[in-house]
């Protein structure tokens, strides 16, 4: 395959040509690895492969969606990205530079722009502060406005997520989970970031509710000219928001390509039957053809020799037991299958 | 077909430290023996409340203050509490969202399994351990007889939802109750664990009340359907006809609301209700979803009849009514 | 399970080592010295000398421990007390019993109250048994024990005349198995009333947070009676935060001991140990000290025990160490 097409679809900095410009944000074979300690002497003697290996761009004004069951890593490169927790192994690029390269004061500057929305609105937000002051002290701790304006600035934030201004003098708790995600996305824009990380971001609202939230978050990336990188397991969700759409399973990236072809036309077998699994909400189509998996995916403490799904798949073959397949593809559309679809 | 419970007019009020709340409010419905009823709606509708009032579970601080709850005949909100004991687990049961914390973390598999069989099907030690042993293989459980002796700790939280299910459909009960009982679960898991109970219910004649928030699963899964808004039904209707001819403003937006994988134009937007549940709903007069929806006009200060729109399908709403008279002037 | 034991055991190595400088350089630090509390000042100065020079306490300070290290880990010698010479170890070995008698004793009783009572007044939250019980614990709590001590010998043996006020058996005579639970009564009381004052307020919100479980919810949903679903499905688990609370009753028990042996002259290790430092007798503290620190590490050990065997989580967690 050519370069230019694998860059097409992981944007790789590998292959990335000269003179090109770099991605807003991109992981170079990032990798978390979280020590197992037991015996005697309590030394690390295995760990949890949380996050292996994965390499993934993020391009300036996209929102890439990140998909996968639980375990599978893709809250752990959320995390990464935002400095919540620290890679064992690769690099995160932003702007094409390193990240772990950064001074001190480059970092902070740096994390303004990279901001995060979590998926419980509720404990993510300090109980004991106004909704004013907990929208304010980003802004004074990075001195983003000066003091005497942080209150206007409060109110245009509570404007633009659609929350009443006299909620300034209100406390978390005095508000619906969908207004406390609105609180939560306030709290993100508030440095005026390039790139938020929202975790799960509709997961524990109710779905008429959900909706509310996932209208919001487009209508700010295209007034903010934002870059979201969408992490969450409702496909649904996932499909509404992103322009591109990466699929991971224990710790790998399996799949990358653009929402519709990716979801129309699957490559990986794990992505069809993940898509095949999601409950249609149309009674007619109950008895479709779909894939059904069996049993639990595997631990990543220990995960599979060879490609990782193959415990699981119905497709699997010797080779496929043996070695691990590459990401491969072409027209941005890459999939980690020895036997694409 | 005769009914095998029969939900009628309920209402069940909760002492709180700011006084009495009604939670549920005139539900009615009726199961069919066998089939799969599904009580859908967001939190806080009152629709956990209405399954553990079947299965008289919820607290010293609630009370039923209106109503019957009919199982083949018999009025469950007036059995004496030992007679409740005898339904329960045996006749009704019922599993829970949360397998992670559904089963006691002190007692083996086997031991929590057993305990349901021996409390109500009069078998001996080795008998019920048997039973236990075919009912984990039933419900697709590899090494059932090693999995009798592990703990809870040591199964994924699929694998305990099966235990439960093992559990729940040990004594061949006549009613099934599943408050949730996938959303904690990853999507491959969850096609399994519904394919599963589906399976296993449809085997043994149980009938199943799903409770769910998910219309996906509800569509997969219902052969009838009652939607739930802030403690009241407010739509009921056969899974086909809810899903192509919803009546209820509530249930239109539901379904609109749901993001769907098949794709989306460039500029598209979902339809998301406005506003959210009031909270003291139990005080409002008149239609309680008037003040999110975009039909609502003068009339809907009174609360709109819960009426059949036709045969199989009722709502609570003013205007689906009038759909109704306006088919029955045309007949 | 094997490894973890024999990992806590070389863990308590050094930490008894540590103790045992501690105490001795604390003790070194006090005012006096065993020859000044024994001996006659008019006596002459080459017999205090002579004295001194017989009880090593001439030798540098250091070397003094080292010795008494050297003959504790050599021959297991806890050496001489400095005051009745009696060898320290036959001391301790003899108020032993009285004291794990009473603690022991208290013990027992104090969570046959406090168990059953913190259970039933969980699961009756707000109830008047439940305020009661709520009430008893606070004031089992809060009365000092010497206060409590000395007022039941004011009533029991100086009013009433019921029960004997002092020591462990009657003087002359005595010492049959019931002469000695009279005398148990009066301290055993005091003790219990505070074991189970502590361990009602405990066990109950141990229970009232268990009470709360889902998996109780499953029990029910079982057909399971109430007293099953709150006898066996929670017991067990408030079981498990109630085991580790037991494994500091002891060390707890040991200090109160020290107050109640003394108003009711119980012959046991704190009254051993009050007198032995008051005379400044250093052996003998050193002896009690290493063995009172035995005592609490055992008891922690013997806690983490009992969690493995209460708790499959942790039992699990221990095999997997033992595996690998």
């Amino acid at each position: 395959m050519r370069n230019s097409e694998l860059k097409d679809a992981v944007g790789s900095a590998s292959v990335r040509s000269a003179g090109e410009a770099a991605p807003l944000l991109e992981l170079d074979a990032l990798q978390k690895h979280y020590p197992v300690r037991r015996g005697l002497l309590n030394r690390p003697q295995s760990s949890v492969r949380a996050v292996d290996g994965v390499s993934l761009a993020v391009r300036q004004g996209e929102a890439l969606g990140l998909v996968g069951e639980s375990g599978c890593g893709k809250s752990t490169i959320g995390r990464a990205i935002v400095g919540l927790e620290k890679p064992t192994g690769g690099r995160i690029l932003f702007e094409g530079e390193d990240m772990a390269g950064y001074s001190e004061a480059k970092l902070r500057n740096a994390r303004t722009k990279l901001q995060m929305v979590f998926q419980d609105p509720y404990s993510s937000l300090n109980p004991r502060m106004t909704v004013g002051s907990l929208l304010a002290e980003p802004l004074r701790v990075h001195g983003i406005v000066p003091k005497p304006d942080a209150a206007r600035e409060v109110d245009r934030l509570l404007d633009i997520v659609g929350l009443p201004r006299n909620s300034q003098d209100r406390y978390p708790h005095e508000f619906s989970g969908g207004q406390r995600q609105r609180i939560g996305i306030a709290r993100a824009l508030a440095l005026k970031p390039k790139l938020i990380v929202c975790d799960e971001p509709v997961s524990a609202l109710d779905v008429s509710i959900q909706a509310q939230v996932l209208n919001l978050l487009k209508d700010l990336q295209q007034e903010f000219d934002l870059t979201y990188l969408f992490i969450a397991h409702g496909l649904g969700a996932v499909r509404y928001i992103s322009d591109r759409i990466a699929v991971m399973y224990l710790g790998k990236l399996v799949e990358v390509g653009p929402a519709k072809e990716l979801f129309l036309r699957p490559k990986h077998p794990y992505t069809k039957a993940l898509l095949d699994a999601y409950p249609v909400p149309n009674p007619q189509l109950r008895n479709r053809e779909r894939i059904m998996l069996q049993g639990d995916a595997p631990s990543p403490a220990d995960p599979p020799r060879g490609c990782r799904f193959h415990t699981r798949c119905p497709l699997a073959t010797p080779q496929c037991r043996e070695s691990e397949p590459e990401l491969k593809g072409d027209g941005g559309h890459a999939a980690a299958c020895f036997f694409p679809l | 077909m005769t009914s095998l419970l029969d939900v009628s007019h309920l209402r069940m009020a909760f002492d709180t430290d700011r006084g009495k709340v009604v939670s549920v409010e005139d539900v009615s419905f009726s199961l069919r023996p066998g089939e799969t009823l599904a009580i859908v709606g967001e939190s806080g509708c009152g629709k956990s409340v209405t399954a553990l009032s079947i299965m008289r579970l919820l607290g010293k601080n609630s009370r039923c203050e209106g109503g019957e709850i009919q199982f083949e005949g018999t009025d469950l909100m007036s059995l004496s509490d030992a007679d409740m004991r005898e339904i329960r687990g045996n006749r009704i049961s019922m599993i829970f969202q949360e397998p992670m914390t559904s089963l006691n973390p002190v007692f083996t598999i086997g031991y929590q399994l057993t305990e349901t069989i021996r409390l109500h099907l009069n078998q001996n030690k080795k008998q019920a351990r048997a039973s236990a042993i075919e009912m984990l293989r039933k419900v697709g459980l590899p090494r059932p007889e090693a999995i009798m002796g592990e703990y809870p700790f040591a199964l994924s939280g699929g694998m305990r939802q099966r235990v439960m299910i093992a559990m729940a459909l040990a004594c061949q009960p006549k009613v099934l109750i599943a408050d949730e009982p996938t959303t904690a679960l990853d999507v491959t898991v969850q096609a399994q664990i519904m394919s599963l109970m589906k399976g296993l219910c449809e085997e043994s004649g149980t009938a199943i009340i799903l409770i769910t928030h998910d219309l996906g699963v509800v569509a997969e899964m219902a052969d009838r359907v009652i939607v739930m808004y802030a403690g009241q039904v407010v739509e009921e209707a056969d899974v086909f006809q809810l899903f192509e001819n919803p009546q209820h403003p509530y249930t239109q937006g539901l379904l609109q609301s749901i993001p769907h994988l098949d794709g989306f134009e460039e500029e598209e937007r979902l339809v998301s209700i406005p506003g959210s549940v009031p909270a003291r709903y139990s005080q409002a007069e008149g239609c309680r979803f008037a003040n999110r929806c975009s039909l609502a006009s003068e009339r809907c200060r009174t609360q709109p009849p819960y009426a059949y729109v036709e045969e199989g399908h009722a709502a609570r709403c003013w205007e689906a009514e009038a759909a109704s008279e306006e088919e029955e002037a045309y007949a | 399970m094997f490894n973890y034991v024999i990992r806590r055991l070389l863990i308590a190595l050094p930490v008894l080592l540590g103790v045992t400088v501690i105490n001795f350089i604390i003790m070194r630090m006090a005012p006096g010295n065993p020859v000044d509390m024994l001996v006659n000042p008019k006596l002459p100065a080459a017999a205090i000398e002579a004295k001194r020079l017989e009880l090593g306490l001439n030798d540098p300070a250091y070397m003094q421990y080292l010795n008494w290290l050297r003959n504790l880990v050599l021959h297991g010698d806890l050496g001489y007390s400095m005051i009745s010479y009696a060898p320290v170890t036959e001391l301790i070995g003899s108020r032993m019993g009285p004291t794990l008698l009473l603690m022991g004793a208290a013990l027992v009783l104090g969570l046959a109250i406090a168990i059953p009572l913190g259970v039933l007044s969980a699961s009756r939250q707000y109830s008047k048994l439940d305020y009661t019980a709520v009430t008893g614990s606070f004031l089992g709590i809060s009365i000092p024990n010497f206060f409590l001590g000395l007022a039941l010998i004011y009533l029991f043996s100086l009013q009433l005349n019921w029960l004997p006020s002092s020591g462990m058996r009657e003087l002359g005579g005595g010492g049959g198995f019931l002469d000695v639970l009279l005398h148990l009564i009066l301290p055993v009381i005091v003790l219990t009333a505070n074991v189970a004052g502590r361990n009602i307020r405990y066990v109950r919100s141990s229970m009232l947070e268990i009470l709360d479980q889902d998996y109780l919810r499953t029990a029910r949903a079982k057909g399971l009676r109430e007293f099953l679903v709150v006898n066996r499905h929670a017991m067990r688990n408030a079981l498990i935060p109630i085991v580790t609370v037991l494994g500091m009753e002891i060390p707890i028990l040991f200090g109160g001991a020290v107050v109640i042996e003394q108003i009711f002259s119980w012959p046991g290790i704190g009254q051993l140990t009050l007198s032995s430092i008051m005379n400044r007798d250093y052996s003998t503290i050193m002896g009690l000290n290493l063995a009172a620190a035995v005592i609490v590490i055992a008891a922690n050990l013997l806690t983490d025990i009992a969690y493995a065997l209460v708790d499959p989580r942790i039992k699990n967690s221990y095999r997997g160490a033992a595996q690998s």
